[in-house]
C-alpha cells in the first residue's frame, strides 16, 4: 500500500517524465544508438556509485574514490607494460586489490582515529593523486601502448546492429559487469548480516555497538569495498576509453555523489538502495548527456550537477525529517 | 541464597584517578523490581555499565546466578540474561520494527545471512510475548516515544532476559504512558524477571519498586524494602542534606496592592486558546498545569511573541503591548525558558559567557562592535549571582550539570532586564539537589527583583511548593485557579485526572 511512497518509485517516475520530456525536445533520444551509448556511460559512474552508496548508508562520505581509481588504473597499466603482462582477470584483480588497500587506509583513520570521513578521504585523495603524479609519472598511455587484452575485453558487445548508412553500433557487455556487481551489492546489503550492519551502523553507531555488531568490521568492510569498486572501475574505464590518463577522473566525485543522493540515499546515513542508486546514476548521466547534445559547455554542466546535488539532498533531508515526525 | 540473581560485592571503579564507585554493593533478587536511586553524577550509570559488562571494575566481585564472573563483557552479560534499556532506547530508527526486534537474536546466533521470513517470525513472537500491538513494518523512527520504548522492551524480552535494567524510562513519557509502562513492568516481573529501575523521580520509585538502593558519590548510602522509605528520607539519602520544602507565600507590600506586572485579557488563539485572562503581580509566582496538549505551552509561546496571530490584549506594567515577535517580547521585558533547554535554549558547545550574552548583544554593541569590558562585567556579575558551579565563565555549557545549565539560561534572561519570567518545565531532568537550588533561586528572583513568574510544570508538588497561585488549564481554557495555601497536591492531582 505504501509502495508509491518508496523513494525508488518516485525516482523512477521522475525519470520517466524526464525521458518523455527530453524525447519530445529531441526525438533522437529514443534512438537505440543513443540509449546504448547512455547505458555505456552508466557503467563506470554506476560501479563507483555502488561503493559510494555503501559508504553513505554507513553514515560516511567518500571523496577519495576517483583518486584511488586513477591510481589503481595507472599503476596496473604501468605494471602490465613493464612486465609484458596480458590477460584480463589478473590485472582486474590487481586494480581491485589496490583500491581495496587504499580503502583500508581510509578505514584506519575513520575507525581507529575516529576522524570525520570527509576530512580523511579529502586527505587520502590528495596524497594518492600527488604520489601518483610525483613518483609514478605524468605521461598518458595511449591506445598504441595500452595492453591489448584490456581493450579487446572492453570492446565486447552483447548486441551489435548496423545503421542504414553502414556504420555499426552496439551495447557494450560492460553493462553486464555493472549489472552483476549491482545485483551482488543488493544481495549483500539485503540478505547478509554484514550488509544489515552497514544500515545499523549508519542508523545509530552507538546502538550498533551495544547490539553486538563489530564496528571495526563494518567500517573496514565499507571503505575496503568502496575502494575495491573504485579500483576495478578505474581499470575498466581505461580499457573502455583506450587511454590511461593519470589525471583522469578529476571532479568525478561530484557526479557520483550527486547520482547516489539523487537515488534517495540519505547523507545522514542509514538509508539508500541499490535500485535507487542505479536510477540516480541513469538520471544523472542522462541529464549530462542531454546537456552535451544541447551543446552546453562543460563548465555549465558542473553548475547543473551542483544544482542537482543541492535539490536532491534537500528533498531527501525533507523526506527524512518528515519520517521522524 | 539461590533467589539472588545479581550480587555486586565491594565494586570499585576509577577513571584516571577519580573514584566513580567506591566499595559499592548491590543485590538484586530474582523477579523483583528494584530501584536504583541517585542524583546525576552519583555513579548510577557507572553501575549500569558494570552490570552490563561495558566497564570492567577495578576491584570487587560480580556474582550472577550465584556464580562469580571473572570478566564480564557486553556479550557475556547478555548471554547471562542481563538486558539494558537505555534512555535513548538504542534502536535503529532507519530500520523496521521487525528488524529491530530480531536483530539481537540474529547476532546472538552469530548469523551471517539475513533471513527475512525468520526475522518476521521472531518479531511476531516478541510482540506476542509482550502482549502489545505494534506495526512490524513501520519504521522505528516514525513511532512515538512510548512506541519506541515498547520495541526496546520487547527486544529485551526476546533474549531470555533474567534482569532488565531500565535507565530513566519515564523521562519522556506522559502520565498515561507511565501507567501503561508500569503495568507492563509488573507483567514482566510476574514471569520471574527482575527489573532494575534507575531513576531520580521520587513518586515513581515509591510507586513501582519493591526494594531500593540509594547511591551517592559512588557509595551505597541506603538499601531496603520500599516500605522503609518515604520521599524526605530518599531525598536525604540522595543529597546528603535535608531539603526542607516551605511553600512560597506572597504578601503584597504593606498597605498597597501593586499593579499587575503582567495582565492577559481574553487572549485567544484560533483553535488552541480561548479567552485566557490572568494577571500576575510583581513578586508573584503563578503555576500553570494541565495535560499535554491542553495549550499551556502555546499560552507561553503567545506571551513570548511566537504566536503573532493571537487575539485579545496583553499588558505589561499596565501598558498594552503587541507581541508579534520574540523581539517584541524581549523589548517588553518578557523572558522565556523553554521546556527543552538543551535544544531550544542553549548553544551547548559554547561558553557560559557567550550563552549568557546571547540575547543582549544588541545592547552591548551600539555601533556594531561589542563592548568587551562591559560584557565581562555583566557575565562576571551574573556568574556570581547565579552561583554557577564551573571553573570559569569560559567553560563550555555542555560540561555543566542540568541544574547549572538551567541557571545559565535564567541568568541570560536576567541580563535582558526581564520583568516577567516564563518557565516551562524548569526542572525536567534535573536531580533533587539542583532542583531545590533552582527553586530557591526562582523565589529569590521573584522577591528581590519583583519579577512576575509564570511556572509551567507537570510536577504538581513542584507547583504547590513554589507558587502562590496555581492555574489549571484544559482544552485551551483556564478552568480553575487556586491559592496554593488552600489546596494540596492530591486535590490538584485529582482535578487533573478528570481532564481527559
Amino acid at each position: 500500500m505504501a509502495w508509491f511512497r518508496r523513494s525508488e518509485v518516485v525516482i523512477a517516475g521522475i525519470l520517466m517524465l524526464a525521458m518523455i520530456l527530453i524525447g519530445l525536445i529531441n526525438p533522437a533520444f529514443w534512438g537505440l544508438d543513443n540509449l546504448f551509448s547512455l547505458l555505456r556511460s552508466n557503467v563506470i559512474i554506476g560501479i563507483m556509485a555502488l561503493g559510494v552508496l555503501l559508504v553513505m548508508i554507513s553514515g560516511g562520505i567518500d571523496v577519495s574514490f576517483p583518486a584511488f581509481a586513477v591510481a589503481a588504473m595507472y599503476l596496473t597499466v604501468k605494471a602490465m607494460i613493464a612486465l609484458g603482462m596480458d590477460g584480463v582477470a589478473l590485472p582486474m584483480a590487481m586494480a581491485t586489490l589496490m583500491g581495496m588497500a587504499f580503502g583500508c587506509v581510509n578505514a584506519v583513520f575513520v575507525h581507529n582515529f575516529r576522524m570525520i570521513p570527509l576530512i580523511v578521504t579529502l586527505g587520502t585523495s590528495g596524497m594518492v593523486r600527488g604520489f601518483l603524479l610525483g613518483v609514478v609519472g605524468t605521461s598518458m598511455i595511449n591506445i598504441n601502448a595500452m595492453p591489448q587484452s584490456l581493450l579487446e575485453f572492453a570492446k565486447t558487445d552483447i548486441i551489435s546492429l548496423s545503421k542504414p548508412d553502414g556504420t555499426t553500433y552496439g551495447l557494450t557487455a560492460m553493462v553486464l559487469v555493472y549489472g552483476g556487481l549491482a545485483l551482488l551489492m543488493h544481495l549483500v546489503l539485503r540478505y547478509t548480516m554484514i550488509g544489515r550492519s552497514v544500515y545499523a551502523y549508519g542508523g545509530d553507531a552507538e546502538a550498533a555497538r551495544r547490539a553486538g555488531f563489530n564496528p571495526a568490521k563494518t567500517v573496514f568492510f565499507v571503505y575496503a569495498v568502496a575502494g575495491a569498486l573504485a579500483g576495478f572501475a578505474g581499470l575498466l574505464h581505461s580499457g573502455m576509453i583506450w587511454l590511461a590518463n593519470p589525471r583522469d577522473f578529476v571532479g568525478l566525485e561530484l557526479d557520483v555523489i550527486a547520482a547516489v543522493v539523487l537515488g534517495g540515499a540519505s547523507i545522514f546515513g542509514g538509508r539508500g538502495s541499490v535500485l535507487g542508486t542505479m536510477l540516480g546514476v541513469f538520471m544523472l548521466v542522462m541529464v549530462k548527456n542531454s546537456l552535451i547534445i544541447m551543446k552546453v559547455d562543460t563548465t555549465w554542466q558542473r553548475v547543473a550537477v551542483g544544482i542537482i546535488i543541492i535539490i536532491a539532498t534537500a528533498l531527501t533531508a525533507w523526506r527524512d525529517r518528515r519520517r521522524q515526525a | 541464597m539461590s533467589d539472588i540473581f545479581l550480587d555486586l560485592r565491594n565494586i570499585r571503579k576509577e577513571f584516571s584517578g577519580v573514584v566513580a564507585l567506591d566499595n559499592l554493593s548491590l543485590t538484586i533478587r530474582t523477579g523483583e523490581i528494584h530501584c536504583l536511586a541517585g542524583e546525576n553524577g552519583s555513579g548510577k550509570s557507572t553501575v549500569i555499565k558494570v552490570i552490563s559488562g561495558v566497564y570492567q571494575p577495578d576491584g570487587g566481585e560480580i556474582y550472577l546466578n550465584g556464580k562469580p564472573c571473572q570478566k564480564l563483557t557486553p556479550i557475556s552479560a547478555i548471554a547471562q540474561g542481563v538486558q539494558v534499556i537505555y534512555q535513548d532506547f538504542s534502536l535503529f530508527g532507519n530500520l523496521t520494527v521487525a528488524e529491530n526486534l530480531a536483530m539481537n537474536v540474529h547476532l546472538g546466533n552469530r548469523r551471517h545471512l539475513m533471513n527475512w521470513r525468520e526475522t518476521r517470525a521472531i518479531a511476531e513472537e516478541a510482540v506476542k510475548r509482550l502482549g502489545v500491538d505494534l506495526d512490524l513494518d513501520a519504521e522505528v523512527a516514525s513511532l512515538p516515544t512510548a512506541g519506541k520504548q515498547l520495541v526496546a522492551i520487547a527486544r529485551a524480552l526476546m533474549s531470555d532476559a533474567r534482569l532488565i535494567i531500565m535507565d530513566e524510562p519515564t523521562t519522556a513519557l506522559t502520565r498515561k504512558e507511565v501507567e501503561t509502562l508500569f503495568r507492563i513492568v509488573r507483567d514482566i516481573q510476574a514471569r520471574g524477571i527482575a527489573i532494575l529501575f534507575v531513576s531520580h523521580k521520587m513518586r515513581e520509585m515509591l510507586e513501582i519498586s519493591e526494594r531500593l538502593t540509594v547511591v551517592r558519590n559512588g557509595r551505597k548510602v541506603a538499601e531496603g524494602p520500599i516500605s522503609e522509605f518515604d520521599e524526605p528520607t530518599i531525598t536525604r539519602h540522595m543529597t546528603g542534606t535535608d531539603i526542607r520544602h516551605q511553600p512560597y507565600v506572597w504578601t503584597p507590600p504593606a498597605g498597597t496592592v501593586p499593579a499587575p506586572r503582567l495582565e492577559m485579557r481574553n487572549v485567544s488563539l484560533p483553535g488552541v486558546l480561548q479567552d485566557l485572562s490572568l494577571s500576575i503581580r510583581p513578586g508573584e509566582i503563578v503555576g500553570l498545569s494541565g495535560l499535554l496538549g491542553s495549550g499551556r505551552t502555546e499560552a507561553a509561546l503567545t506571551l513570548f511573541g511566537m504566536k503573532p496571530g493571537y487575539g485579545g490584549e496583553i499588558l505589561v506594567d499596565g501598558k498594552p503591548v503587541r507581541l508579534r515577535s520574540v523581539h517584541d517580547a524581549i523589548e517588553a521585558g518578557i523572558a522565556y525558558v523553554p521546556e527543552d533547554r538543551l535544544s531550544e535554549g542553549l548553544f551547548l558547545p559554547q561558553s557560559i559567557n557567550r550563552n549568557m550574552l546571547a540575547t543582549c548583544y544588541e545592547r552591548l554593541a551600539p555601533r556594531w562592535v561589542i563592548n568587551r569590558r562591559k560584557a565581562e562585567e555583566l557575565t562576571g556579575g551574573m556568574f556570581r549571582a547565579m552561583q554557577i558551579a564551573a571553573r570559569s565563565g569560559e567553560q563550555a555549557v555542555n560540561q555543566l550539570s542540568g541544574g547549572n545549565q538551567q541557571r545559565v539560561v535564567i541568568g541570560r534572561w536576567l541580563l535582558t532586564d526581564a520583568r516577567i519570567l516564563i518557565l516551562n518545565g524548569p526542572t525536567v531532568g534535573v536531580d533533587v539537589g539542583s532542583k531545590a537550588e533552582i527553586h530557591h533561586k526562582i523565589r529569590d528572583l521573584a522577591v528581590q527583583h519583583g519579577l512576575a513568574v509564570l511556572m509551567i510544570s507537570d510536577d504538581v508538588p513542584e507547583l504547590v511548593q513554589n507558587c502562590n497561585r496555581i492555574v489549571l488549564m484544559h482544552r485551551g481554557r483556564f478552568v480553575e485557579e487556586v491559592e496554593s495555601a488552600t489546596t494540596s497536591e492530591d486535590r490538584i492531582g485529582e482535578t487533573l485526572k478528570t481532564f481527559t
